[in-house]
């Protein structure tokens, strides 16, 4: 096995520091680094064109595919302009318009998130945020091309799940998914927002609570310390893992693939007769 | 009469036995409790009976308040058409939450669960429908809930049915964590398949609807209706405010707020909802096969 990706056991608070971490490599870095020929196509032809979300067709070694990133800045300035990755309605109604495209043109769908949540802005509301995301779950459900998505960082939420209802739903090992941040949780069930240790343990939002709940696919390692350790070399795994899912998935006849997205999200739940 | 009789000492006060002062404690008054309710926007004072025929609308302003699912069947269907379904489903408390259980036992409502699930009639027209109910744990959305809308789709599609949700919900069941925010995309899928065998779906909107709820089966009817005032919404009020750092309009995230935005196709008051649901599923040439 690789040194470099030797376990590193860390507590869940410490994934959602690593999650978070301002060195961590953005949705934008991981589309550059892994893909070919990217192009940006921006806008959700009704509203404007929501940064927090990119977008745009390249290829994966010789597979021409659809990208799209919930994507926070690497630097302050940047991060103000993606508005720290927190997705306006525009922002979900250009993924979803780009991946109907994927559709049209047969190319399979790549999405990669990381988002604290979708934004909470009076703007926002009066667009429609809940519409916004309502409708992505929908027609994502039955969007007729492969679709895979990869949690690279903060996975908070309805933000999130509007671009993960995926044939192949990956985590990187430090990323986190959940219903709410640590410190929203502790807020509304404690009535005190200090004890988000306490709440990321009691959520279960790691990557592997989430594999051992097969609510995802699979977990994808990191190097040591952390992906900010050695981007590159992240980027390789995530590549390698989806090169794989391809092969599997386009294959699939298109109905099958439907049917069995629909069977995976299907047998989520708890619950006793 | 002697000199000595003039004199006698006369009590100061009427004395009254302990035993009769024991049987007036346990005479209570003779009102009974809840025949008066407190209008929540107005402050009248509404007689039950009067409210019950109002379809618990305030008598003087118009208010809607709140209904458990119970009150909403009785209202919304044909009497005693309704056929409860899935009732028995309960969450196995998947993150083992500390108190989870002991917080379902506690809900003092007439419904098992978030929502109650089943087949009636509306003036003879079968519907599948579900009802949430604000008084279960702010008719959060858990596994349970999620599963038995699904359950209920999908029984609905089989059997070529319309299907009517009146959506009240605080949003995600924090206890179960990651499988609530699942049930949105469960429910959803269920609801694109309803809608690709060309089935109608209508969804009302009543106070409250947010969070989760408002970011899926809420928002994917064929038709949106809202009961007046409703609070629909999806990020909360406080957390808006909080990250805005602006004032908000007064009627923001209102039923009202959302018809002009273009989120809502019609504000029905409750009186006329039954009407105006029969009206659109005669329209869709649903039949009357009661």
């Amino acid at each position: 096995m690789d040194r470099e990706f030797i376990k590193t056991k860390v507590t869940p608070w410490e994934s959602v520091e690593i999650a978070r971490h301002k060195d961590r490599s953005t949705g934008k870095y991981y589309i550059e680094t892994i893909f070919k020929d990217f192009i940006e196509f921006h806008g959700d032809r009704s509203f404007g064109d929501d940064k927090a979300v990119i977008g745009g067709i390249a290829a994966l070694d010789d597979i021409s595919v659809t990208v799209v990133a919930i994507t926070k800045g690497s630097n302050t300035s940047e991060n103000i302009e993606r508005n720290f990755g927190m997705p306006n309605p525009e922002g979900y109604r250009k993924a979803l318009r780009l991946m109907k495209q994927a559709e049209k043109f047969k190319r399979p769908v790549i999405c990669f998130i990381d988002t604290p949540g979708a934004f909470p802005g009076l703007g926002a509301e009066e667009r429609g945020q809940g519409q916004a995301i309502a409708n992505n779950l929908f027609e994502l459900s039955r969007l007729k091309t492969p679709i895979i998505s990869v949690l690279t960082g903060e996975g908070g939420s309805g933000g999130a799940l509007a671009l993960a209802v995926a044939d192949k739903v990956y985590m990187l090992e430090h990323s986190i998914y959940s219903i709410l941040s640590p410190e929203g949780f502790a807020s509304i069930l404690w009535k005190d927002g200090s004890r988000a240790k306490e709440a990321a343990k009691v959520m279960k939002i790691t990557a592997q609570d989430l594999k051992d709940f097969n609510i995802i696919d699979n977990i994808i390692k990191e190097p040591r310390g952390g992906a900010h350790k050695n981007p590159a070399k992240t980027a390789e795994e995530i590549k390698k893992i989806l090169l794989d899912s391809l092969k599997e998935l386009r294959v699939k006849d298109l109905n099958t693939l439907v049917e069995d997205r629909y069977n995976k999200f299907r047998k989520v739940g708890s619950y006793n007769l | 009469m002697s000199l000595k009789d003039l004199f006698i000492k006369k009590q100061k006060y009427a004395t009254i036995k302990s035993s009769v002062i024991k049987k007036i404690a346990e005479e209570k008054p003779n009102i009974p409790s809840g025949m008066w309710k407190k209008c929540d926007k107005c402050n009248t004072m509404i007689y039950s009976e009067d409210l019950e025929i109002s379809k618990y609308v305030c008598t003087t302003c118009g208010y809607h308040f709140r209904l458990n699912a119970k009150q909403r069947i009785n209202i919304f269907l044909d009497k005693n058409t309704f056929k409860e379904l899935w009732k028995e489903l309960k969450t196995t408390n998947p993150l083992k939450f500390e108190g989870y259980e002991e917080k379902l036992k506690s809900e003092k409502t007439t419904s098992t669960e978030a929502v109650v699930t089943g087949i009636g009639q509306l003036k003879g027209i079968t519907v599948a429908c579900a009802f949430m109910d604000s008084f279960f744990m702010m008719g959060s959305m858990g596994t349970v809930v999620g599963e038995k809308i699904t359950r209920l789709i999908e029984y609905a599609t089989e059997n070529k049915l319309p299907v009517i949700i009146f959506t009240a919900s605080g949003g995600a069941r924090m206890q179960e964590g990651i499988f609530s925010l699942m049930q949105m995309a469960k429910v959803s899928a269920a609801l694109a398949k309803h809608d690709e065998a060309g089935f109608l779906y209508i969804t009302i909107l009543t106070d409250p609807t947010t969070g989760g709820v408002t970011a899926s089966f809420a928002m994917e009817g064929d038709i949106i209706l809202s009961e007046p005032n409703a609070l629909i919404g999806f990020a909360g009020r406080r957390v808006i405010k909080n990250t805005i750092k602006e004032e908000l309009p007064d009627d923001f995230q209102t039923a009202e707020f959302l018809l002009p935005k273009g989120f809502v196709d019609a504000i029905v008051e409750r009186k006329n909802m039954r009407a105006c649901i029969y009206r659109i599923l005669i329209l869709h040439g649903v039949k009357n096969n009661g």
